[in-house]
């Protein structure tokens, strides 16, 4: 149980009695129990659970059984000098004539002298305050790739050269491999991606998220043709299990219909439930919104991986970047509050990274080209909060670009084994040091 | 069991139906019971002469796209100096209406932008030339551009027009074709490449992504690549060489100096034999097998089978309609590894349903969209890499998306709606043709003649049973299946896991 100061909430979570009670998984598609057989592991024990009114998502409300990660995709290399800003330094403000942020415009931190945030971060700065939220400086790896590509699969897979079968996987599929046996009832939702595509870093060799972006198009429409129409497509659906185990794209794309057709009934409804606060209606507050459905409905899902784009500011960067920091900002702030006023906060930890940061010196189209180092976001009840780490040097460079101080693999190493108590070796390939941003005893 | 890596071809007898069924679904996106059953009709030799030359088929019946070319052309003169005027004398009036200007002809652009979307879906479906679309699709995702970074639907319809030009003939023609591409100069930010500040984006991916492949160059030999690109421009719709910007010196590029521009620095890539099995492992991914997109990571049949179509595609000189005229009648090609065991694009699906089933005109701005929700917005690829393909398009909430938009297909009934209705407008009875009157009152004779096609004969008896239970229930017994009983048995047919491949 998590006992640490808590700034914003006056209760604890022990004062909302059945909060976390376990509901039922399945909803209206009870009718897949026939199948039970077949179905996927955490149907089964949801059958059961139905009949044990008594089964609590934990023993321990908010125990670290049920500790959420929440994951924020910054796509296209977030500028990190305009994001976290150096305006104390004179290099700075050579290296930036256009595109600097002045020091009476950036967000004070309290006892940092010399760095700021973007003005449209204040909703950050607020969080901070509140005890809520940390930036760390600097982070990225040995030998920048500056290609989106390589650098985002590098990001997502948690390790830089990937070896037999790791590769293709991610870090969080990687640690719930680890953490959660393929026979485990809440195998099949341990991660839900709100993405069109799945992404690589929830890939593991069991564990693979449900993806979904649009949650009414999330069930099969021949339900609605005729009555005898689910029970034929609930045959043509389902799977033996020794096909299950296969892994050719036959047996591939089965077992994903399967595993829609389960999901479909529980997700749906969690991720259009109502909240509390009023999200921004943009893209990432859209899909923060649906993770806040998603936890309060006690889902036993532990990685929920959201993402948002358009941070590849080449050319014409000004306006556009600080409305980027603006979204994100007010998207993560609605998360928070809304974590806070369902009695789910000391559950959930957010990080928000990018697959690099940008070059100091900013390009003739008064944007800024790939770089390496940059920040990275960690909100939530556990976290030591404020900045971590030194600024990079704008002085010692690697071909104009920031070198980093803190290795990615530590900060992943750092949520999972801190926070997710979960083993971080395979997942990040190796031992790194952590920065430290969870709080020691959380 | 390894794929073969033999690029012999097969006897013309063990062309059957079902190797029929394999090569539309390939070369083109599948195809209904009767086109299958005639390009099995041609034999071997015309059926892939057909499909790998396509340019033989007329197209004169298919309406070309209606383009205007001017809706974001540059500022004249005039209005140049009028806007600097009205800056300088802070006339917000003028200035607020060039600002309109601009805003009225970006939502105009992308007003064209959707329209070239639907065009390009519509001819998919309509096209007597399959395959010309499985071709461009391919080179779309290769030189992947997105419209949302262009901003101009013209450049991004005038570079499929290129893509139509050369993509069956020479790889060597239409790689320098792109590197004056001004959809793709733009995309890659090489009008902003100039002598004295070179930009090293077009240069880095047409090495990284388009040719060599990743790991086969260095960071010194893009920074040196960016200056041959240099004063590689575009004045409005066309390309320009701007000579007084490009960097006429010296650069060595991998390993070989001179003084190389666009069109040489092209021509040494296509000397690497890196080139040749990369883009191989291109064709190789597009039609052959969902393998990784390194090179490094190919299972080793697969690798050898990629190292052959490499071998061959050198000796036909890039010629791309050559090799893929020799791939689609190998060995490799017809592996039984390969049948039946690729995931359909969202493209493939779309238009290969509405082909093969024969489905009524439905709204096409709906296919677009579900084509987008599938993970494929046409002109809209993620990023210059393209789309990931094979595994990457199937997920939980794919999987729906496919299956609902062929009930789309087939019943008119708007998954994206709560309430739109059926229209009841689909007759799948000319599917039938070919079944005797006896035949179409079986309903195992029925199910096996649309599987056969739809599902292809290696899905078994076993996964065809509910189908067959399905028209049993409905029909009495030595009665043909009504309109309704053969739709709802389409329905299934097409959400079964089988149909997403191909």
């Amino acid at each position: 149980m998590c006992d640490h100061y808590h700034p914003l909430s006056t209760e604890t979570p022990e004062a909302v009695p059945g909060a976390y009670t376990r509901r039922r998984f399945l909803g209206s598609s009870l009718a897949l129990l026939s199948t039970a057989a077949t179905a996927p592991a955490f149907l089964g024990r949801t059958g059961s659970a139905l009949a044990d009114t008594t089964m609590r998502l934990s023993s321990t409300p908010g125990g670290v059984d049920h500790r959420v990660l929440v994951v924020i995709q910054l796509s296209g290399g977030n500028d990190g000098l305009n994001t976290v800003v150096p305006f104390g330094d004179d290099h700075y403000h050579r290296a930036r004539p256009r595109l600097k942020v002045a020091e009476t415009d950036a967000v004070p931190l309290q006892g940092v002298d010399g760095i700021g945030l973007n003005p449209n971060l204040a909703p950050v700065g607020e969080l901070i305050d509140a005890g809520q939220a940390a930036i760390l400086q600097g982070v990225g790896y040995p030998n920048p790739n500056r290609s989106h590509f390589k650098s985002m699969d590098i990001w997502q897979q948690g390790t830089i050269d990937p070896v037999g079968a790791d590769r293709g996987k991610g870090w969080l599929g990687k640690a719930l491999d680890g953490a959660i046996k393929p026979t485990d009832p809440d195998a099949g939702v341990a991660a839900v991606a709100l993405a069109g595509q799945s992404q690589m870093a929830t890939m593991g060799r069991s564990i693979q998220a449900v993806s979904f972006d649009t949650p009414r198009t999330f069930r099969w429409a021949g339900h609605d043709l005729e009555d005898g129409m689910s029970s034929a497509y609930n045959d043509l659906t389902e799977m033996p299990d020794a096909l299950r185990r296969r892994d050719d794209p036959a047996s591939f794309v089965r077992r994903t219909a399967m595993d829609a057709q389960a999901a479909s009934s529980r997700l749906r409804k969690a991720s259009e439930a109502k909240t509390n606060t009023r999200f921004p209606a943009t893209g990432l507050g859209r899909q923060l919104r649906s993770v806040a459905g998603m936890i309060k409905s006690e889902l036993p899902t532990r990685v929920y991986y959201v993402s948002m784009g358009g941070f590849d500011t080449h050319a014409g960067q000004g306006n556009r970047h600080t409305n980027l920091l603006r979204e994100f900002a007010q998207a993560v702030k609605a998360f928070q509050a809304e974590m806070t006023s369902t009695g789910h906060a000391d559950r959930v930890v957010t990080v928000a990274f990018s697959e690099f940061g940008r070059r100091l010196r900013e390009n003739a189209s008064a944007g800024t080209d790939h770089g390496a180092a940059g920040p990275v976001f960690v909100f939530g009840n556990a976290v030591k909060p404020g900045l971590h780490g030194k600024h990079p040097s704008l002085t010692n460079l690697d071909q104009g670009d920031l070198i980093h101080h803190t290795d990615f693999r530590g900060v992943y190493t750092d949520l999972l084994e801190n926070w997710m108590r979960m083993d971080a070796s395979a997942a990040v390939a190796g031992r790194f040091k952590t920065p430290g941003v969870i709080r020691r005893g959380v | 069991m390894a794929i073969s890596a033999s690029l012999s071809p097969i006897p013309n007898r063990f062309f059957t139906p079902a190797m029929a069924r394999h090569l539309l679904e390939r070369a083109g996106t599948g195809g209904s019971p009767a086109d299958i059953a005639e390009l099995h009709g041609l034999g071997l030799q015309e059926a892939v002469q057909r499909l790998a030359h396509y340019e033989s088929v007329d197209v004169s019946n298919l309406t070309d796209f209606d383009a205007d070319p001017d809706i974001m052309r540059p500022a004249t003169a005039e209005e140049r100096a009028e806007f600097l005027k009205a800056r300088r004398n802070r006339d917000q009036d003028t200035l607020d209406t060039f600002r309109q200007q601009r805003l009225s002809a970006r939502g105009e652009d992308r007003r064209m932008h959707s329209r070239l979307q639907r065009w390009w879906a519509q001819r998919m479906i309509d096209t007597p030339r399959p395959a010309e679309e499985k071709r461009v699709l391919l080179w779309h995702c290769h030189f992947a551009t997105r419209h949302r970074d262009v901003r101009d639907a013209y450049l991004m319809y005038r570079q499929q027009q290129t893509f139509r030009a050369f993509g069956n003939a020479s790889f060597a023609d239409l790689a320098k074709a792109m590197v004056r591409d001004p959809a793709m100069i733009i995309f890659l930010n090489n009008d902003r490449n100039i002598r004295r500040r070179p930009n090293e984006n077009l240069a880095r991916e047409f090495m990284e992504l388009f040719t060599l492949g990743e790991g086969q160059y260095t960071e010194d030999d893009i920074k040196e690549a960016a200056r041959a690109l240099t004063g590689y421009h575009r004045a409005d719709n066309d390309f320009k060489f701007r000579r007084l910007v490009h960097d006429g010196g010296d650069k060595t590029i991998l390993g070989q100096t001179d003084d190389f521009d666009g069109d040489s620095f092209v021509k040494l890539l296509l000397k690497q034999k890196a080139t040749s099995r990369y883009i191989a492992l291109k064709l190789y991914r597009h039609y052959v097998a969902d393998v990784p997109e390194y090179l490094d990571l190919l299972p080793r049949d697969h690798a050898k089978a990629v190292n052959a179509l490499g071998e061959e595609l050198l000796r036909n000189r890039y010629h791309i309609g050559q090799t893929l005229e020799t791939l689609f009648k190998s060995r490799m090609f017809y592996d039984r590894e390969v049948i039946g065991n690729k995931i359909k694009s969202p493209a493939h699906l779309v238009a290969g349903a509405a082909r093969s089933l024969k489905t009524p005109n439905r709204s096409v701005s709906i296919l677009v969209t579900a084509m987008s929700r599938m993970g494929q917005a046409l002109f809209e690829p993620p990023s210059v890499a393209g789309w990931d393909g094979g595994r990457a398009w199937i997920n939980t909430s794919t999987m729906f998306m496919r299956q609902n938009l062929a009930i789309y297909l087939i019943t008119g009934h708007d998954p994206t709606r709560r309430s739109a209705k059926a229209r009841n407008d689909y007759d799948p009875t000319p599917l039938l043709t070919g079944l005797t009157d006896r035949q179409r009152s079986d309903p195992t004779a029925v199910v096996d003649h649309l599987a056969d096609a739809l599902l292809g004969p290696t899905v078994g008896r076993d996964r065809r049973a509910p189908m067959i239970e399905l028209i049993q229930q409905r029909t009495e017994t030595g009665q043909p299946a009504d309109r309704e009983t053969l739709v709802k048995a389409l329905t299934l047919m097409t959400a079964m896991p089988e149909y997403q491949l191909c």
